[in-house]
């Protein structure tokens, strides 16, 4: 008796384990369930959110602790012919536009960028994948150009446009103001004292320090300011959003 | 003629015990299944602030055309069919490290994996707190929990070790207090492995590394707390495994149901 419901009990473990998986996927499927698992990421950006001082920086190191090579990942050259010729001149002909909800909209060359006050950090890029490399950033604060540009009240994000495709669509990341104001949000154009390399997004790449990797847009040659994301790509703020479910906040 | 009074015994288990085993049950179960979809993403752990393909991995899952491998240090093991290559349950190989049978959801995504592992991780939080505060309220862990000074003796832990490869003494012990190793299990589980877990998960987020920086340095860099989350998890299955071989050791049906209804209590005071 006892032996077989022992084996019973075994038998309906590995049926129900079985099942278990079918099951989760089907959840997995539904709109619904989708959407019960992401409410824990609204949890998630309001607890970070309020958890610390809003401006509180992301921990810097000290050249010691430089990753001795900073991976580089997702696109690693956008290949196009136009930025082929860009980067064969150095980048000279860089523009970075500021478009959409600015007092004044403005447009840069790198070298009018490199001009204004620049500030230099050593973070910690996080990968969401796992991985992490330390390299040391300079460029300038994004803040900087937000002041000169002046938003006009009704702005909500920044959304980054970026020269690179991926699967035959243009990559771009957007992030809230209070993220575009913080002190190591800066837009980088060298990377461990060497100008910014292809592979890592040259001549212009965004670091937003307490967010993940795919939020640090590469190749970046736009600032839009929008009051919504809905009408920007497919609404949901950025390229991996978009394409894999990503989300928006990438602070976990 | 005074009536004996009859007074009820105290459930074996009780009502807050049972609700957190069994929300724990699942949300362990699912909180590893989607871990292993997150750890799938980027198979390699390291130790320090750092680590990426470049850097010296203490641990990888890798795959060539053919095999797949496991690499400890400077120890490779074939895994082929487990981990690394594999088949899946159409015939395709795949070469993610875990297989399809063991993450959630089977097929590998990374942001499906994400949102199932945060959200079951608020309600395992959560229910850790609950249950800690509860226990302690209610002197749960003071009186069932508590290590009698005897019972630090090495001679005495040494006993009841032994005792549990005795079916006799296991099935006798189903029905008592709980015994040294008991003790030492539960506590290790509950104040140290699962309280870590949450810890070192909490480190490997960029937000919280700048509220709470000083979880980072705790436990001496992301990549780290990364591999402590990792083997942390990696105990909480050894301590699944155990306490499934005692419970059908010690007779199972009664166990499961005393841990849905509550079970009866000893007769003798504590």
């Amino acid at each position: 008796m006892t032996i077989l419901t022992r084996r019973k009990l075994i038998t309906s473990a590995a049926i129900g384990a079985g099942g278990l998986l079918t099951g989760c996927d089907a959840l997995n499927r539904s709109p619904a369930f989708q959407d019960m698992l992401a409410s824990a990421e609204t949890a998630n950006f309001t607890v970070q959110r309020a958890l610390g001082d809003r401006m509180q920086l992301a921990s810097e190191y000290g050249m010691a602790d430089l990753s001795p090579v900073f991976r580089a990942n997702g696109t690693r050259d956008p290949g196009t012919a136009r930025y082929a010729a860009s980067a064969a001149q150095g980048f000279s002909d860089w523009q970075l536009r500021l478009t959409g909800l600015f007092e004044k909209p403005q447009q840069f060359s790198l070298a009018a960028l490199q001009s204004l006050p620049q500030r230099t950090q050593i973070t910690r890029h996080d990968c969401v994948e796992g991985w992490s490399a330390i390299g040391q950033w300079t460029g300038v604060p994004l803040k900087i150009l937000l002041d000169i540009a002046r938003l006009q009240d009704s702005a909500r994000f920044l959304v980054f446009h970026c020269a690179d495709r991926l699967g035959g669509r243009s990559y771009y990341e957007s992030i809230d103001l209070l993220d575009g104001f913080h002190p190591q949000t800066i837009l980088a154009h060298r990377l461990n004292g060497e100008a910014l390399p292809v592979a890592n997004g040259a001549p212009l790449r965004l670091r937003v320090e307490r967010q993940l990797g795919y939020k640090q847009a590469k190749y970046v040659t736009g600032i839009e300011a929008v009051a919504s994301l809905a009408g920007i790509g497919e609404g949901k703020g950025g390229y991996w959003q978009d394409v894999a479910n990503y989300e928006w906040y990438a602070g976990i | 003629m005074l009536k004996e009074a009859v007074i009820p015994l105290p459930p074996r288990h009780r009502l807050m015990t049972r609700l957190w085993h069994w929300s724990n049950a699942l949300c362990l179960l699912v909180l590893l299944m989607s871990g292993l979809t997150i750890f799938n993403a980027h198979p390699r752990l390291y130790w320090g602030e750092y680590g990426a393909n470049n850097d010296h991995a203490w641990m990888a899952i890798g795959s060539t055309d053919r095999s797949g491998y496991l690499r400890l240090g400077d120890l490779r093991v074939e895994t082929t069919g487990v981990l690394g290559n594999w088949q899946d349950s159409e015939g395709r190989t795949r070469t993610w490290a875990f297989p399809g049978w063991a993450t959630i959801p089977s097929s590998y995504s990374l942001a499906d994996g994400r949102r199932w592992h945060f959200f079951f991780a608020w309600i395992f939080s959560i229910g850790l707190a609950l249950f800690m505060i509860r226990s302690l309220w209610n002197r749960h862990i003071q009186k069932d929990l508590h290590m009698r000074r005897e019972e630090w003796q090495t001679s005495h832990i040494w006993r009841s070790l032994r005792d549990h490869t005795s079916l006799a003494v296991i099935r006798r012990s189903a029905k008592e207090d709980y015994n040294v190793i008991q003790k030492l299990s539960y506590i290790g589980v509950i104040f140290i492995l699962l309280p870590l877990m949450i810890a070192t998960g909490l480190t490997m987020s960029p937000a919280m590394d700048s509220n709470w920086p000083f979880l980072t340095d705790l436990f001496g860099g992301r990549q780290s707390a990364r591999s402590m989350h990792f083997l942390s998890a990696f105990l909480l299955v050894l301590f699944f495994l155990v306490h499934m071989v005692m419970v059908l050791l010690s007779g199972p049906v009664r166990q499961v149901a005393s841990m849905i209804t509550g079970g009866q209590g000893k007769e003798t005071g504590r």
